[in-house]
């Protein structure tokens, strides 16, 4: 019914975006908090946005079965929706409790925190996001909250360094991306993503469609920071504070996720042949140079870059198959990938607080001075390079299974590539177990960053020895994915 | 009340010492006196809740016929060509495996308490009681599991404590390599076990024992009876090493460098019939393949005879032991293989309790002498030591087969479930070892306890903690057969497989082994007590020089297993060696080589100029869309897959 498609003035029911309301009013509460409270006191809204942003999550899991879309599908509320929901949420609660300290040395917290809000705002959209319209605003509103985060430390010209760059190119990636949209909707007619789905499966794949998925894989590809579109994110994530570097790993990154399977698997899956051979070749290429750059890397903000562009491509295999599995082994990645790089990168920001520096060797003897922080740090990597019985092995397991049948190539570049893996995130454990620190003074850990970390590490060690009842969840989430 | 919160609460019973090893190993280590009180207190908890359970399972027969399952989906996945794998934890509370849950936590808990005495003094003495906890918790685990794969975990576990107890004295360059030996032989039978339990859930596409007793009596809709043979023998296996039956014996005599209270727990009453106990438990797989029930039989038939001779030489009180354990295991097996649960059962409930205390005898007295280990160096300890003398004489009153004592019931049931099935051949091996137990049993004891005194020797009586558990489990050995007289056998009403079977009382038989068994005593007193220069003995050791030799070597067969090893492994080593230097290793690191050259090229691209990135941007955006435009998927299937 195209006619019915531009008339705004449907009747539509605004508790389906009482998520995304109360998150922007918590923000701009945030941001005016800021104002009225002096300066000595602002530590407070740590705990204002991580009191709101639990009181949200809880929302959303009472929300759990709800089902809506709004004006033609230009908003979906289903569990998929939610799903993600929750991991940015789950995510942003972790970086705040885990890098509170972190922030008050930054100072400025009611824009700090207030950004970060808005950035999950951004991803929350994106996540339920049924068109074009909605997924670019949802999109520019998380990138450029992270701009702004990424240059937060002003007079740190690393920091500024970082911003810039991310802001340009996040512009040119934007471009890109959007220039391919607009190729879809000239082709098309349409910028509702199921409608468009409907409409190139009746049409031959011409050369005009080619360009526009290029296009938009290249724009979103940056997101994610596939290969060749990642060469931004090991300076950004050096550079930016690492609270910022840590959510902008795990929110941006889950966030782009949500959208490219709408959009490609609901969007596209007339032309499913041909992107899926172009999305293997990705992963492949991803894998293979993420593992490999992080091997002689110094800086640890700088290996757990790569290791994350790597991360990504093992999410990029659940995309192959285009299935119900293949989504829930995205999803079910995505969610266990929060905890375990949650807990490495607070533990990063941590002791920086305590060192003052982000270079490997500085990290020897760790364990003797904290065996809080080496045993976090070395659950966290251990889990990242899939080791049973932590939640990264069940986590590959399950996007790898997907594609054993057809892309077995794939399955062992994966594997293989797994195995370099476990040198440099053991060189890590190497350096904090076997070497002696140069002062060995012990570090006592805070109490809300102790109850972070254990909490990430119990989460990646329940989920990798009982994967089963988040894997029924993810089930049904990935279940209602088809249901539009 | 209590009854049946215990019963829902089985789970407990393997619980409560696992806490007592997480909580030893993290808190309590500095403080030896409460790590130790911490491990007997859990254990002796368990007992009382593993008594009232089985307290529950034994007044109510329905539980005789339908055991009581507490089970939950660990994790289930779905794969492509295969049934499902679904994987259970849970508890699984029958007679049989009460029985055993009351034995091992009964038997656990005093010779926990008897270590406090033993390890006094010793380092790592907190160390020690967390490895005994963690060792507790694991068997109770396996005796507990409701599923296959459950059992295995605690199978490996005890493997690894065994390992690790073994080893205790690391200072000792033999304790290391009798640790390394029984991980190691242990490990490659466990490979079989492993591979027929995967076997089992390939075929059967379960592991929970209630659904694979169900589903292999109907067999034939599932498989043949070819793969059902291979898939018995090679869960045998790992039963071969674990409970230490030819040829797999070699680790268990070594093992006797541990502690001597790890020898009688592990080595004697619990972890060694274990491997008796999954036999039992996976009756319903052997019972259908009537060849993989006769290995059974005449493995356990030989393994029995023959480390029964081995034992006639030794002259190492713990080595004497250990044989003595491998012959008993030996028997429990040819019960099982003639299809008997019942008398293997039985046996295994009577051995746990003469044979932990005959070891811990011989812990007290190699505490007395200080670690002297000869019996011909001992005699006479009875005056100095009666307690620990005449326990151990119940205890080998008990092996040897006196009535009323507790073995003389089990051997007999063994003899007359033999003689029953018509194997008069194992019969007549089971008959001889027999006579061959009371004859070396009683050896020992009239060598180390009575005759002339040596006076280099200044024994004294252990202390309290030592000779209550030696009180103790002596009561058991004289009363713990009672259970299962063959005039009125309340064992065979609870624990048997198929039908109840209640064998009349074969007098014969009975006769036959007491007169064997006095025979066997008789011969040693008056080689070993009466010649009072054993004169005899010698005479005949000389007299048979070359099958002395044989058997003081235990048939050469570490030596034979060492040329094997010297011989062929050693040499398909080298050939291996330089494979693995010059291609295997150039492989290896020309793929490290490369990941690091690869990695230090691959950098040269991060610039940091932006230009640059945007450069490689847009050429990433042209290969992609050469890759989209020119190698659509037509052409890119046969390379690439993506056929769905």
């Amino acid at each position: 019914m195209p006619a019915d498609m531009f008339v705004l003035t449907l009747p539509f029911d605004p508790s389906a975006l009482t998520l995304e309301m109360l998150m922007a009013v918590l923000a701009t509460l945030v941001l005016i908090m800021g104002i009225i409270v002096p300066k000595g006191s602002r530590h407070g809204l740590g705990w204002v946005s991580l009191l709101g942003i639990l009181g949200i999550l809880a929302v959303a899991v009472s929300l759990w079965g709800e089902k809506r879309e709004l004006l033609n599908g230009m908003y979906l509320l289903d569990n998929y929706a939610l799903f993600w929901k929750i991991t940015f949420m789950t995510a942003a609660a972790l970086v705040i409790l885990g890098c509170m300290r972190f922030i008050d040395n930054m100072g400025n917290q009611a824009e700090y925190y207030s950004l970060t809000l808005f950035a999950t705002l951004g991803m929350m959209v994106m996540a339920s996001a049924g068109d074009f319209i909605t997924f670019y605003l949802g999109l520019e509103l998380m990138t450029l909250s992270f701009v702004i985060l990424v240059c937060f430390r002003k007079t740190d010209a690393k920091s500024v360094e970082a911003g810039i760059k991310y802001l340009l190119l996040a512009g040119m990636s934007s471009a890109v991306l959007l220039y391919g949209l607009t190729l879809i909707y000239g082709l098309t007619g349409s910028i509702t993503i199921l409608e468009i789905g409907r409409i190139i499966a009746m049409q031959p794949l011409s050369p005009a469609l080619v360009l526009a998925v290029v296009l938009v894989i290249a724009g979103l590809g940056f997101k994610i920071s596939a290969v060749p579109f990642h060469m931004w994110s090991p300076d950004v994530y050096e550079g930016a504070p690492t609270p910022v570097t840590a959510y902008l790993a795990v929110g941006s990154k889950a966030a782009s996720f949500a959208i490219i399977m709408r959009l490609f698997i609901s969007g596209l899956p007339g032309i499913w042949e041909n992107w899926a051979m172009v999305m293997a070749i990705l992963a492949a290429v991803t894998i293979i140079v993420g593992n490999l750059v992080a091997i002689p890397q110094t800086n640890i903000k700088r290996m757990l870059a790569y290791s994350s562009i790597a991360q990504a491509g093992y999410i990029l295999v659940g995309l192959v198959t285009a299935t119900e599995a293949g989504i829930k082994g995205v999803m079910f990645y995505a969610f266990l990938y929060v905890f375990a790089t949650m807990a490495a990168f607070v533990v990063v920001a941590y002791y920086y607080n305590v060192a003052g520096s982000d270079e490997l060797k500085d990290y020897a003897g760790l364990a003797q001075r904290s065996p809080l922080l080496a045993a976090v740090m070395l659950v966290a990597l251990l889990s990242m390079a899939g080791i049973p019985p932590l939640a990264g092995f069940a986590g590959k397991f399950y996007l790898f299974k997907t594609i054993v049948d057809g892309y077995l190539w794939l399955v062992f570049v994966g594997l293989i590539m797994s195995m370099v893996s476990v040198y440099y995130y053991l060189r890590v454990a190497l350096v904090m177990y076997r070497d002696d620190p140069v002062d060995a003074t012990p570090i006592s850990v805070s109490s809300p960053v102790a109850v972070t970390l254990v909490f990430a590490t119990i989460a990646t060690l329940v989920i990798g020895i009982c994967p089963g009842p988040l894997s029924e969840i993810v089930n049904g989430a990935a279940h209602t994915f088809f249901l539009h | 009340m209590y009854v049946e919160f215990a019963m829902q609460h089985a789970w407990l019973v393997p619980l409560l010492p696992a806490l007592a090893f997480v909580a030893i190993v993290f808190l309590t280590r500095p403080w030896q006196k409460l790590s130790a009180i911490l491990a007997v207190g859990s254990m002796a908890l368990s007992c009382v809740i593993a008594t009232l359970a089985a307290y529950g399972i034994f007044t109510n027969h329905e539980y005789a016929e339908k055991p009581l399952v507490y089970a939950t989906r660990w994790f289930s996945l779905g794969l492509a060509g295969m049934p499902d794998l679904q994987i259970d934890v849970g508890v699984q509370l029958d007679p049989v495996s009460a029985m055993m849950l009351v034995m091992v936590s009964f038997i656990s808990t005093f010779i926990f308490l008897y270590s406090m005495g033993y390890m006094n003094g010793e380092d790592g003495y907190s160390v020690f009681f967390s490895y005994l906890s963690l060792f507790g918790a694991s068997m109770l685990l396996l005796t507990l599991s409701s599923n296959l794969l459950q059992m295995f975990v605690g199978w490996e576990l005890v493997g690894l404590c065994s390992y690790l107890l073994i080893g205790f004295y690391t200072h000792k360059i033999s304790a290391r390599e009798a640790a390394k030996k029984a991980f190691v032989t242990c490990r490659i039978a466990d490979f079989g076990l492993l591979l027929g339990l995967l076997s089992l859930q390939i075929v059967f596409g379960t592991l929970n024992l209630t659904e694979l007793g169900e589903k292999i009596s109907h067999f034939e809709d599932y498989t043949n009876f070819g793969i059902l043979t291979m898939i018995a023998v090679l869960v045998f296996m790992g039963p071969i090493a674990k409970s230490g039956q030819f040829p797999l014996h070699v680790w268990l005599p070594d093992a006797m460098e541990g502690p001597t209270p790890v020898s009688a727990l592990i080595h004697a009453a619990t972890m060694v019939v274990a491997g008796v106990y999954l036999v039992g438990r996976t009756m319903f797989l052997f019972h259908e393949v009537e060849s993989a029930m006769l290995l059974v039989a005449v493995t356990g038939a030989f393994t029995a005879l023959f480390a029964a001779t081995i034992a006639l030489t030794q002259r190492e009180i713990k080595k004497i032991l250990a044989y003595s354990t491998v012959s008993q295991l030996g028997y429990m097996m040819l019960a099982l293989g003639v299809g008997s649960l019942t008398a293997g059962m039985f046996h295994m409930w009577t051995h746990a309790f003469f044979k932990a205390l005959m070891f811990l005898g011989a812990g007290s007295v190699l505490v007395a002498l200080h670690h002297k280990a000869d019996v011909w160096d001992m005699g006479g300890l009875v005056k100095k030591m009666p307690i620990t003398a005449w326990t151990f004489v119940i205890g080998g009153l008990a092996i040897a087969g006196i009535p009323p004592f507790a073995g003389f019931w089990s051997k007999d049931e063994i003899l007359v479930a033999t003689l029953a099935e018509g194997h008069y051949v194992l019969f007549a091996m089971a008959a001889f070892t027999a006579f061959l137990t009371a004859f070396y049993m009683w050896r020992l004891i009239f060598l180390a306890f009575f005759g002339k005194e040596n006076p280099a020797n200044h024994p004294k009586e252990s202390p309290w903690t030592m000779t209550v558990p030696l009180i103790v489990l002596a009561v058991g050995a004289i009363g713990a057969g009672w259970l299962g007289t063959p005039w009125h056998n309340v064992w065979a009403e609870w624990i048997y497989f198929g039908h109840p079977h209640h064998a009349a009382a074969n007098y014969g038989a009975m006769l036959l082994s007491v007169v064997l068994a006095v025979a066997g005593i008789g011969l040693a007193y008056t080689m070993y007590l009466k010649d009072t220069e054993k004169v005899k003995a010698k005479a005949m050791a000389e007299q048979y020089s070359t099958a002395y030799r044989v058997l003081v070597n235990k048939y050469y067969i570490d030596e034979l297993y060492l040329w094997f090893n010297h011989a062929l492994v050693d040499g398909a080593a080298k050939i291996f060696y330089l494979f693995d230097i010059y291609i295997v290793d150039s492989i290896v690191n020309g793929i490290g080589a490369f990941a690091k050259v690869s990695g230090e090229g691959l950098r040269v691209f991060q610039t940091g100029r932006l230009q640059n990135y945007v450069l490689i941007f847009f050429i990433g955006v042209l290969v992609v869309a050469v890759l989209m435009a020119f190698v659509g998927p037509s052409n890119a299937v046969p390379v690439l897959g993506g056929v769905k």
